[in-house]
C-alpha cells in the first residue's frame, strides 16, 4: 500500500516536471516532422517513393492515425488522473488536444487539396466538396468531428476557460461526441471489416465505460468502495 | 461524352514501351542489390524495403498487341508500382501487403479446373489453356473502383481464346471465376474481410469481346505473385475488382455468378461495375480519379474507361444507373 502510494506520488512529481511535458510535446510534433520530410522527398522528387504508390492516401492515413491516437490520449488524462491521482498528469491534457486538432486540420486541408484540387479557386470543386458533405455520411462524421475540436481548440485558452466558468466544462464534454464521430469516420471509410480501426475502437469503450463508472459512483453513498483503494 | 478511345496501333512498338521497361529493370535490380539497407539510405519508408523482389522468370517473345496506349497521355507505371500497391485481400488489406507476403505463394504446378456448360470440362494446365507461342503485350489503363488508376504493360492472349479452347455451349450466359484460396499461403484469409474464395464473372459477350486478356506476365516476364500469378482476367473498361487473380476454376453458366463484392455489399459493388464517371460509388465520387503516383485526383475519369468506343455496344439498351 505504501509502495503504490509512492510509486504514485514519485509518478505524479515526474508528470510535473518540465521535462514530461516537453517530452509530450516532442512526441506529438515527431509524426508531422517525419511527414513533412517526406512529403518534400516525394514532391520534390528527391525520393519519389517516400510516401509510397499512393502519396495522398499515405498523408491522409497517417494525419487521421494521428489524430485520433492524441484525442484520445488526451481524453486518457483525466481518468489516469482520478484513478491513480497523478494530479499533475492534467498539465498535458490541454496541449493533446490541441495538437490533436492540429492533425485534423491537416488531415481535412490535404482533402481539401489534393482530392478536391482547392489550391486555386479555380479548380476547387466547390460543388463536388458540398455533395460529398452532404451526400457522403463519413465525411460528414469527419466533418462534425473538425467543426467540434475547432470550437474547443479556441476555447481552450484560460481566458476562455475564466470566461465559460462552469459551462467550459460542459462545453469540453463535447471531446466524447468528437471523438466518436472521429471513430466512425474511421469505419466506415473501410471497404470491408473494421479490424483496422478496432484498436481505437476499444480504447475509445473504455473510456466512455470509466466515465459511465465515474457517474455511478457520484451517486453511491460515500461508504460504497472507491476505484482508487480497491486497486492497490 | 468523351468516348473516343485512345489506342492508336500505328504506334511503333519502339516509342511504347521498352525504354520505360529496361529503366524500371534496371532500376528494380539495383534496388533488389542493394537491399534493405541501400533503400534506408535513401530515405525509403520501411514498408518499401520489406518487400522482396518478386520472383518472375523470363516469358516467350510477346508481339505488340492491338490495344495500347498514347504515351503522352498514359505514361506506364513502374514494374515497383505496379508491384507495389496491389489490392489482394488474400495476401492482406494494405496495399503494400501482397508485395511483403505473395512471395510465398506456389504457382507451380497450377491446375484450372473447367466445369459448368462446356463440352470440354477437365482440370487444364496454364499451358493448356494460353497458348504461348501467341503472347501479345497490351497497354491498359486500369481503374480501381477506388478512384485511383494505373497504366499497365500486361502479356497475354485474348480471353476468347483461352475460353474458345475448351468449347463453352450456347446455352452458357456468363463465366465465372473463382480464385485460389489456401491458407497455407496465404496469411489474409484470416481476416474476414470477404467470404473466401474470391469469385467473380463475365457475361459471355464481355468474356469473348477482344478487349477481355487472359494475363500471364508483366513488364515481359512472368507475372508476379502480387499480381495474380500464374494467370489472371483484365477487363479494362471495368474496375479493378472484376480481375480475378491467379484463377483455379472457370466455370460456364446460365445464371449470373455471385460475385464477392456484390455479395459483400450489394449496394455499393454490382455485377457489371464498368468505370462510369456518372455513377457514383456511394461512399465516393467516381467522376475524377488520381493517376498514381500522383498527388492529386485531378483526371477526369472517362466512360468505359476510355475504351466506349470498343465496348459501348455491349450494354445498347440497358441503364447503367441501375445495373452498375
Amino acid at each position: 500500500m505504501d509502495a503504490w502510494r509512492r510509486v504514485m506520488s514519485s509518478l505524479d512529481k515526474a508528470a510535473g516536471s518540465r521535462l514530461f511535458k516537453a517530452g509530450v510535446f516532442i512526441a506529438c510534433a515527431v509524426p508531422i516532422v517525419g511527414l513533412s520530410y517526406r512529403f518534400w522527398q516525394a514532391y520534390s522528387g528527391a525520393a519519389p517513393d517516400a510516401l509510397g504508390v499512393d502519396p495522398t492516401k499515405t498523408l491522409l492515413h497517417e494525419t487521421g492515425h494521428t489524430a485520433i491516437t492524441i484525442l484520445l490520449f488526451s481524453m486518457t488524462v483525466t481518468p489516469v488522473r482520478r484513478i491513480f491521482h497523478v494530479n499533475r498528469v492534467q498539465n498535458v491534457r490541454r496541449m493533446l488536444g490541441v495538437w490533436s486538432f492540429v492533425y485534423v486540420a491537416i488531415h481535412l486541408s490535404l482533402y481539401l487539396v489534393f482530392d478536391q484540387l482547392c489550391y486555386s479557386m479555380a479548380t476547387c470543386d466547390g460543388r463536388a466538396i458540398w455533395n460529398d458533405l452532404l451526400k457522403r455520411p463519413y465525411i460528414f462524421m469527419g466533418q462534425a468531428a473538425f467543426v467540434i475540436l475547432l470550437a474547443l481548440a479556441i476555447t481552450s485558452t484560460n481566458g476562455w476557460q475564466r470566461r465559460l466558468k462552469r459551462n467550459w466544462g460542459r462545453l469540453h464534454k463535447l471531446v466524447y461526441v468528437a471523438a466518436v464521430a472521429g471513430i466512425i469516420h474511421f469505419i466506415w471509410i473501410q471497404k470491408s471489416g473494421f479490424h483496422k480501426p478496432f484498436p481505437w475502437m476499444v480504447w475509445l469503450a473504455i473510456l466512455l465505460a470509466v466515465r459511465i463508472w465515474f457517474a455511478i459512483r457520484k451517486r453511491l453513498p460515500p461508504t460504497a468502495p472507491r476505484l482508487s483503494r480497491r486497486s492497490a | 461524352m468523351i468516348l473516343k478511345s485512345r489506342t492508336s496501333a500505328d504506334e511503333p512498338y519502339s516509342e511504347v514501351t521498352p525504354e520505360p521497361i529496361y529503366r524500371s529493370r534496371r532500376d528494380f535490380m539495383k534496388a533488389a542489390a542493394a537491399g534493405a539497407a541501400g533503400a534506408f539510405v535513401a530515405g525509403l519508408p520501411l514498408e518499401a524495403c520489406a518487400s522482396q523482389a518478386p520472383s518472375v522468370t523470363a516469358l516467350p517473345a510477346a508481339k505488340k498487341g492491338a490495344f495500347q496506349v498514347d504515351p503522352a497521355v498514359d505514361p506506364l507505371n513502374t514494374f515497383e508500382q505496379i508491384t507495389g500497391h496491389n489490392n489482394y485481400y488474400e495476401f492482406g488489406m494494405q496495399k503494400t501487403d501482397p508485395a511483403r507476403y505473395a512471395g510465398r505463394l506456389t504457382v507451380k504446378p497450377w491446375t484450372v479446373k473447367v466445369d459448368g456448360l462446356v463440352d470440354k470440362p477437365g482440370n487444364y494446365g496454364v499451358e493448356d489453356l494460353v497458348d504461348f507461342k501467341s503472347l501479345e503485350e497490351r497497354v491498359y489503363r486500369l481503374r480501381c473502383v477506388e478512384a485511383w488508376s494505373m497504366v499497365i504493360p500486361w502479356i497475354g492472349v485474348p480471353l476468347s481464346s483461352v475460353l474458345a479452347k475448351v468449347k463453352p455451349q450456347s446455352k452458357a450466359q456468363f463465366v465465372e471465376f473463382t480464385t485460389l484460396e489456401r491458407p497455407s499461403e496465404m496469411n489474409g484469409l484470416g481476416q474476414s474481410s470477404l467470404d473466401w474464395p474470391y469469385v467473380e464473372g463475365l457475361r459471355m459477350d464481355e468474356a469473348m469481346h477482344p478487349l477481355a486478356f487472359m494475363v500471364v506476365g508483366l513488364y515481359g516476364k512472368t507475372l508476379p505473385n502480387q499480381n495474380g500469378a500464374p494467370l489472371r482476367v483484365h477487363a479494362p473498361w471495368k474496375y479493378g475488382f472484376k480481375a480475378g487473380k491467379s484463377i483455379v476454376r472457370i466455370r460456364f453458366t446460365d445464371t449470373m455468378p455471385a460475385t464477392s463484392w456484390a455479395v459483400a455489399n450489394p449496394r455499393e459493388y454490382g455485377f457489371y461495375a464498368n468505370v462510369n464517371p456518372t455513377v457514383d460509388h456511394p461512399r465516393w465520387s467516381q467522376a475524377r480519379e488520381k493517376r498514381l503516383p500522383s498527388f492529386f485526383a485531378n483526371r477526369p475519369t472517362l466512360m468505359f474507361n476510355g475504351y466506349g468506343d470498343q465496348v459501348a455496344s455491349l450494354y445498347t439498351g440497358m441503364d447503367l444507373r441501375k445495373f452498375f
